[in-house]
């Protein structure tokens, strides 16, 4: 089977739920040098720290600072998804909830929590509030 | 002695892969317990400015929490990298070679997180 014969099959939700499990680790996994680079700058000193601060204020060389702000928020969801479709699989672990209904409620649930606490976070991030 | 070679070498079956399997899940525990810890540290009331921020990593037991924290992130991400490339890339070559760039960017990360933690 190729993946255009895979594309052909509705996917459920909670199949959606761990494909994008997979994406956002893939995600977090490509885009790690950048966590630990934003961790450096804001922890290494003052001065540092203003720096890694103007780098989303104003930007960093070519690049303005909405970018880094979108790339962010790409990892505040893939953080937040990863997380709790995790605790989601520890929680059908621990207690066999198993059924295609309970499959199908902890996902929505899952797509739901990670999305708005994304968008919560998202216009922190960009000033909203 | 069982054969457990060539045509009648066992490759499922119970317990097969059960500790990639667990490894995750402990490491995962332990990424989402430092989560919390964190978050706690974060969330005290007062300005969060650099002191703060930068006084959350200085404690010794911080850095060897976030240090542990570290190592399972690497762990877990090999594991979970690992099962990707088993699924998407079946030839043997650019599986190896994917795997190899995997543990040495999983590596080379790690290092640079313990080198900013320790200078701090």
């Amino acid at each position: 089977m190729r993946l255009a014969d895979a594309l052909k099959y509705r996917l459920p939700l909670a199949g959606l739920v761990s494909i994008l499990h997979r994406v956002s680790g893939a995600m977090m996994f490509v885009l790690l040098p950048l966590v630990i680079w934003m961790f450096d700058n804001s922890v290494s000193s003052q001065a540092s720290y203003d720096a890694f601060m103007a780098t989303f204020a104003v930007g960093l060389g070519p690049l303005p600072g909405w970018v880094f702000k979108l790339v962010v928020l790409g990892l505040i969801w893939a953080y937040l998804h990863h997380f709790i479709a995790g605790v989601r699989h520890l929680w059908m672990d621990a207690t066999h909830s198993v059924t295609l209904a309970q499959g199908h409620s902890s996902a929505v649930f899952t797509m739901a929590a990670a999305l708005l606490l994304t968008v919560l976070l998202g216009a922190r991030l960009f000033g909203l509030y | 002695m069982s054969v457990n070679y060539g045509s009648k070498r066992i490759v499922v079956g119970a317990h097969y892969g059960l500790r990639d399997w667990l490894s995750q899940r402990v490491t995962a525990a332990l990424m989402a317990l430092f989560t919390v810890v964190l978050l706690l540290q974060v969330l005290m009331p007062g300005p969060l400015g650099y002191d703060q921020w930068a006084g959350i990593f200085a404690a010794q037991w911080m850095k060897l929490l976030t240090f542990t924290v570290v190592a399972a992130l690497a762990w877990h991400a090999w594991v979970g990298v690992r099962d990707i490339l088993m699924d998407y890339v079946q030839p043997v070559g650019p599986r190896l070679a994917l795997q190899v760039a995997t543990i040495v960017w999983l590596l080379a990360c790690a290092g640079w997180a313990v080198q900013v933690l320790w200078r701090l």
